[in-house]
Parts: structure tokens; sequence; C-alpha cells
């Protein structure tokens, strides 16, 4: 009985998450044709374009005007017939979403990966280490750091330690690639130790050692500027958060029992703020597909952000798609996954709760 | 009225709130005085006019106050109009022909050299142009001769520019060569102090005509603020900046939060398949990247500072805040009064209006008060990535400008630290107020 329950359950959560998915990709990519009129755009460049390389074949001068202006509306019939921008808009934009669901992510319209590929899934796998490297060190920083930080801090409660922190906290206010262009400003600009940007030096050094230190280099600055941005926030929510949980009867009626503080922590205040720490870590680890696009812009480091950044400015749509239903994707697994572990981790979590309440 | 007061008395308790709030009342005087002294008109024109309102003002001139900290005597402009004292006309010689003289004499007391060079001459003639020779006179005695010119009805030399000159001054460009002795190296040049004097003799060949002469001699520190790439004064673009960015953020902050928060009552009250709707919304507008949309808004429609305005409040409508004010909402709904109103009949809309989004506006003000700088950052980061206003000057803008120019390469960290300043108080100032408030508003962290 149970066993259906959660059955159930679990194909109703997926299906539900899988419409959400769909509704939100296809909203996507109406947004990132703009409706169709980036199909206008499309158009008037393949016409600007035929129409200079017909000017400049010398075969074509011979031929008389009207003839000409024939082979060039053919060239150009035939090019948007290639590209599919003879089918009304709202026809290809179900192919579109069929083609993203599937994740067959298909070419891209101008931008290329360093190798020289044309495919979108080129493109994005070429960015991702970057983008990895860098959000993955920094967050995962942010994340134990503030944890364990905020434990200790709300055992030392009222210390100068926890005041600072809270005196930091508004730091919070700007984000890192402000705190990145005052970074850049002190250790680039003027003191000249760190690189102002890129993610490794150019020429790149031949061995592996010597490329693995500068990419380490470049990192430095980026880094910092997330830590800055983040990460007295962070320990102070947790530590806000961990208050909370440990001012709880229950953990007096422990600490009244004598247990050590060790025991207390794990048994009483991180079990039951383990859900909430679970969904912030699971959300940090799908941000980084996102990655920034502001800070990656300002430090030029070569990770998705910046692309997708590069496709919207030439209206490189596959791209934009191909992030967005990647990025759908995860989050609608992630929230999934979320689904069933807190039912796992937290006792008050019932599945399918409201079908339970009957029986 | 009394709970405010209370709560402002709850506040006061907090220093870092008090700093917080003088930050943000002093920004608000800032905007207000900018409105005032120089009117949306005025301060549009300044901030969209080229050299016609600019010319006289040096190219990236460092603030003023940098004179201070360097120890060094910065040149300041210096700008001589021809007097009528200083011009000498000489009796009509045979042929309608007249001599005339004049002099721009200035003293130079600074340690670094001019930044460049101009001479702006107008002539008055009916046909034939006044014709003139032009000389340099330096404190130590040489006499430069910078070439003769008939002189159109108005004309610019660039002296700075002139690279026969430069070549006669030993490959030296003429702002260093005209400021120090003859061949002393560029390297650690030190101009001469005193008194130069610029001399213009030539002949009018008509009777009525007239030459006005203005010699610009431009520094390297310029105002409170400096001044950028196209001689611009950054002070036009602080100050304006301020009432721009205030009004969005509070804007944004106000149409996001209420239009979520009204969203939320609604789907608690009525609950079923409308709480169903909003919340599946809710799930598919998180999908949807918001950055990469403000970009392509940007990028394929409008800059306009009201347009990003707009849809950033539309795609905010649905964010994840409905779910937590839900779950507020959703206490608030069983309370008694609620029970007791709706006994009475009160109508659904009056409920949610008056009853329950009235309930939780306390709790919401923490938050509004700290989103205000993130929708100013949002703004900036926007434009620094170039898609800035392109009509209102804005403290991004100003940065972008900074970074498109190569400003930290250069040196000229005037240009993003002023800007940059400005931000961070703004969030500086919201984000104190707002962290004291959540302790204050909100009951669980009160005794913390």
């Amino acid at each position: 009985m149970t066993l259906v329950r959660i059955l159930r359950y679990v194909i109703l959560r997926a299906l539900s998450l899988f419409v959400t998915v769909v509704i939100g990709v296809y909203l996507a990519i109406l947004i990132a044709n703009m409706g169709g009129y980036v199909d206008e755009i499309r158009k008037a460049q393949i016409r600007e374009q035929i129409g200079a390389t017909m000017l400049a074949d010398l075969k074509l001068r011979t031929l008389p005007p009207s003839e000409v202006r024939q082979v060039i509306d053919q060239q150009i019939e035939l090019e948007e017939k290639r590209l599919g921008l003879d089918r009304p808009f709202l026809l290809r934009s179900f192919t579109y979403l069929r083609d993203a669901l599937t994740l067959s992510l298909g070419r891209a319209e101008r931008l290329t990966s360093d190798t020289g590929s044309r495919q979108v899934r080129d493109i994005i796998i070429e960015r991702l280490p970057a983008t990895l490297l860098l959000f993955g060190t920094a967050d995962l920083i942010v994340f134990s750091v503030a944890i364990f930080a905020a434990l200790f801090l709300s055992r030392r409660y009222g210390s100068l330690l926890d005041k600072v922190v809270v005196a930091l906290a508004p730091t919070s206010a700007a984000p890192a690639w402000f705190y990145g262009i005052f970074l850049i400003l002190i250790f680039a600009s003027l003191l000249r130790v760190l690189p102002f940007g890129g993610m490794v030096d150019v020429p790149p050094p031949e061995t592996a050692g010597a490329y693995a230190l500068s990419v380490l280099e470049h990192l430095i600055l980026p880094v910092a500027a997330i830590l800055v941005g983040s990460l007295f926030i962070s320990i102070y929510n947790w530590r806000t958060f961990f208050l909370i949980y440990s001012s709880e009867d229950y953990v007096e009626v422990a600490k009244a029992k004598g247990l050590p503080s060790g025991a207390i922590e794990r048994r009483y205040i991180l079990r039951p703020t383990l859900p909430p720490i679970i969904t912030s870590f699971a959300f940090t680890l799908i941000s980084l597909w996102s990655g920034a696009i502001i800070l990656e812009t300002v430090f030029s480091w070569p990770g998705l952000g910046r692309l997708l950044f590069q496709a919207v400015g030439q209206f490189d749509t596959p791209v934009i798609i191909g992030s967005v239903v990647i990025y759908a994707y995860l989050l609608a697994l992630t929230v999934f996954l979320l689904d069933i572990i807190y039912a796992l981790v937290d006792p008050r979590v019932k599945v399918g709760g409201e079908a339970g309440r009957s029986l | 009225m009394s709970a405010l007061r209370d709560a402002f008395k709850e506040i006061a308790r907090y220093p870092s709130a008090i700093m917080g709030l003088v930050i943000i009342t002093a920004l608000i005087l800032l905007a207000i005085y900018t409105v005032i002294t120089i009117p949306y008109s005025e301060g549009m024109r300044l901030w969209r006019g080229g050299e016609d309102i600019w010319i006289e003002n040096p190219r990236n001139a460092r603030p003023t106050w940098v004179d201070f900290f360097s120890k060094q005597g910065l040149p300041k402009t210096i700008i001589l109009n021809t007097q009528p004292g200083t011009v000498n006309v000489g009796p009509p010689l045979p042929g309608g022909l007249r001599a005339v003289q004049m002099a721009l004499a200035f003293d130079y007391p600074y340690d670094g050299f001019p930044s460049e060079i101009n001479l702006f001459l107008k002539a008055k003639f009916d046909e034939r142009r006044p014709y003139i020779a032009l000389f340099w006179l330096t404190p130590d005695g040489q006499r430069i001769p910078l070439g003769e010119r008939s002189v159109r009805a108005a004309e610019r030399y660039s002296i700075s520019l002139d690279r026969h000159l430069a070549q006669r001054l030993g490959r030296r460009p003429p702002e260093i060569g005209l400021f120090t002795a003859p061949n002393a190296p560029v390297e650690n040049a030190v101009p001469l102090k005193g008194k130069y004097q610029l001399q213009l003799e030539g002949f009018f060949f008509e009777e009525g005509s007239t030459l006005d002469a203005k010699l610009v001699v431009y520094g390297q520190v310029y105002g409170l603020a400096g001044t950028d790439h196209r001689r611009r004064d950054l002070m036009v673009a602080l100050l304006w900046g301020t009432p721009v960015a205030l009004a969005f953020g509070f804007l944004a902050a106000v149409g996001s939060t209420l239009t979520t928060l009204l969203i939320a009552a609604i789907g608690v009250w009525f609950g079923r398949w409308v709480d169903a709707i909003i919340q599946r919304i809710t799930e598919v507008n998180a999908i949807l990247p918001v950055l990469p949309i403000l970009i392509m808004i940007g990028i394929f429609y409008s800059r306009s500072l009201w347009v990003m305005l707009g849809a950033i409040i539309l795609l905010s409508i649905f964010s994840l805040g409905i779910k937590t004010y839900r779950s507020i909402l959703l206490q608030v709904k069983e309370a008694p009064y609620i029970e007791a109103a709706r006994t009475y009949g009160t109508g659904n809309f009056r409920i949610i209006f008056r009853y329950m989004i009235p309930r939780i506006i306390p709790v919401l003000i923490p938050q509004f008060v700290t989103l205000i700088p993130s929708f100013v950052f949002l703004e900036a980061g926007l434009a620094v990535l170039g898609l800035g206003d392109p009509v209102l000057p804005t403290w991004g803008k100003v940065v972008n400008d900074a970074y498109a120019n190569g400003a930290l390469y250069k040196g000229y960290y005037y240009w993003v630290l002023a800007p940059s300043v400005l931000l961070m108080l703004t969030g500086a100032g919201f984000a104190l107020v707002g962290f004291a408030l959540d302790r204050v508003f909100n009951p669980r962290l009160r005794t913390l």
C-alpha cells in the first residue's frame, strides 16, 4: 500500500515537473527568438550577405540587372529554406521545442568552439570546465566554510568574532563582480602582482605544471571576489538559522540532561536543519551551470556566462536555448531528488501526505 | 503611529542602523539637490553634449583633490582671452594695411606639464583674412616661432598636435617642448616655472577686421570629480546618477514585492486551482534566466532604463518569494480575525487587501529595504555589460565608460573609484538598515 502511494506520488511529481520544464523551455524559446522577431533580423542579414557576395561575383556582372535580381532572389530563398526560415515561426517553435527537450541541441548560428566545431554541444562542453573550476572552487569554499563557521559562531554567540561577522554581513549588498573591479584595481592595476583577467597566460605555458600554476594565479581574484560578496552573508544566515534551532526546547532538555556539546550539535541541531542544508547545497551545485555573466565579463573568464552573453549579442538562439534547456532539466531533476531525499532524512515529511490522511 | 515610533526607537538601538539611515538620508538629499540645481533637461544636455560644451575641459583629468595626496602641483587648466588692452592695432599703412600685435601672458607655477594646448582664433573680415605669426615666449627667454597663418572666421590650432612643431622642438611633444629648456631630456623633465607668453603679430587687410584669440592650456586636474575621455565633467554623471539609482531601486523593489505579495495572497485566499496555477507558474518562472532575458531585451529591443524596470518587475511577479509569503499567509488565513471577517460577509478582495496583506507587511519591510540596492547593482551590472540606458547618466555607465577606455590599465583610478564608492555607499546604507530592521521585525531573531 505504502509502496503504491510512494510510486504514485513519484510519478505524479515527475510528470508535473516535466510539464513545468516543457512550458519553461517553450517560453525561453519564444523569448530567445523575441516571438519571431529574431527571424526578421536573420532574414535581413541573409539578404545583405547574399547581395554583397553576388555584387562581388564577376560572372554576374555580364548579366542584365533583372536576371541578377532573379539569381539573388533564388539564392536568398535557398538559404532561407536551408535555415528553415520559410516555415512560419509558430510551427518552427514547436520543432525547436522537440529538439530542445530531446537534447539534440543542433548547430550554432554564428559561434564556434575554439576547435572550430559548430555543434552547440561542443561549444558548451568547451566552456563548462572554466565555469566549473571557478564557481566550483568558490561556491564549495563558501558553502563548507559558512556551515562550519556558522556552527562555531552559534556556540560562541555574542563573542567578538561573532560581532565581526555580523558587522561584515552587509557586504553582501554589493555583488561579486563589483568587488572584482576593486580587486582588479588593487592587485592588478596598482600592485601589479596578479593578472587583470583571463584564465591562463597568453601564450599558455607549455608544461602542465606551469599551466596549472598560471590558471591558479588567474583564479585568485575572481574567487576572492565571490568570497567577499557572499561568504559573510552565508555565515550570518546559517549562524542565525542554527541559533534559532539551538534555542528549541528539546535542545535545552538535551543540555539539561548533560549531553556533550558535540552530540547535541549532531543529534539535535544538525539533524533537523539537514533538509535546508541539503537544499542549499543542491541549489549551489546547479547554480554552477549558469555561471555568472557579469563576473565572467569583468574578469574575461571564458565560462558559460560569457558564452551566453556572446550568444545573445550575436542572436545565436540555439546556444541560448541549449543553455536554458540544460539548466531547466538540472533544476527539475534537483527539485525531484530533493523531494525524495527530504522524505528520507526528515521524518516529518510523509510522501503523498494528503493520501496518507485518508488512511 | 505609535507602533511606528516604537519600531523606530528599536532601530535606534543599533548604531549600524543609524549609520545606514545617515547614509540613505545623505543620498536622498544629494538626489534632491541634484534635481534642483541641475534640472533634468540641463543635466541631459550636459551629459549628451560634445565638444561644443566641453571643449575647454581637459581630457581624462584627475580630480583636483589628488593634488593634495601627490604633494605635486598638478596643472590646472589656464584659459586666456584677448583683452581690449592687450590688442595693439597700429596706424593704417598704405593699401588699407594695419599691423596688429597682441599677447596672451600667463604664469605657470605647476610641477607637471599641461595635457594639451589649443589656440582658438576668431576673425572678422569681408574678403581678405588677417595674417598672423605666432611666437611662444618662455621664462628662460626663448622665443619659439609657432608658424604663420591666415585666420579663417573661426578656427582651432591644436598646438600640442602640431607634428612639425614637435619636430622642431627636438622630437618632443609640444606640450613638453614648449615648457622646458631646449634639448632637455623627455624623461623626468620638469616644466620651467614662470611667465609664459603667446605673441600674435600680423596684419589686417581690411578696415573693420578684428581678431580674437583664446589660448587654453589644459591642466591635468579638473573639478571635484575629474573628466572623462570626452572631456565631460564626471560630476554631472555622479550627481545625476543618484536620483536615477534611488528611483530605479525603489520602484523596482516596490513593483516586485507588492505584485508578488498580491499574487501570493490571492493564491492563498482562493486556494485550490488558483493556488495550484500560481504555484506552477512560479516553478516555470524559476526556469527562465532573468539576466539573459534582460540582456536580450537590451540588445533586441530597448536599453531604456524604464523598459528594463518594467521587464524586471514582470519577471519578478512570480518569483520564488511567493513560496515564502505563501507559508506566512497560510498561517494568517487561519487567524480568528479573518474568520470573523468572513462570518460577517466581507468580500474576498477586501479581506485580501485590508486584512491579509497589511498583516504581513512588517515581515516584508526588511526584505524590501535590502532589495533596493540589489536592483541598483543590477542596473549597474547591465551598464557594465554595455547595456546601460543610452540617455541617462548612471553610475554603472561611468564604470562602463571607464572600463571600455582602459581606465584601470592607464591608471585613471578616479574614474572607477568615484561611481563605485557611491554604489557601495548605497549598498551599505540600505543593507545596514535592512539588517537592523530584520532583527526588529523578525520576532524569532529579536532575542538573538
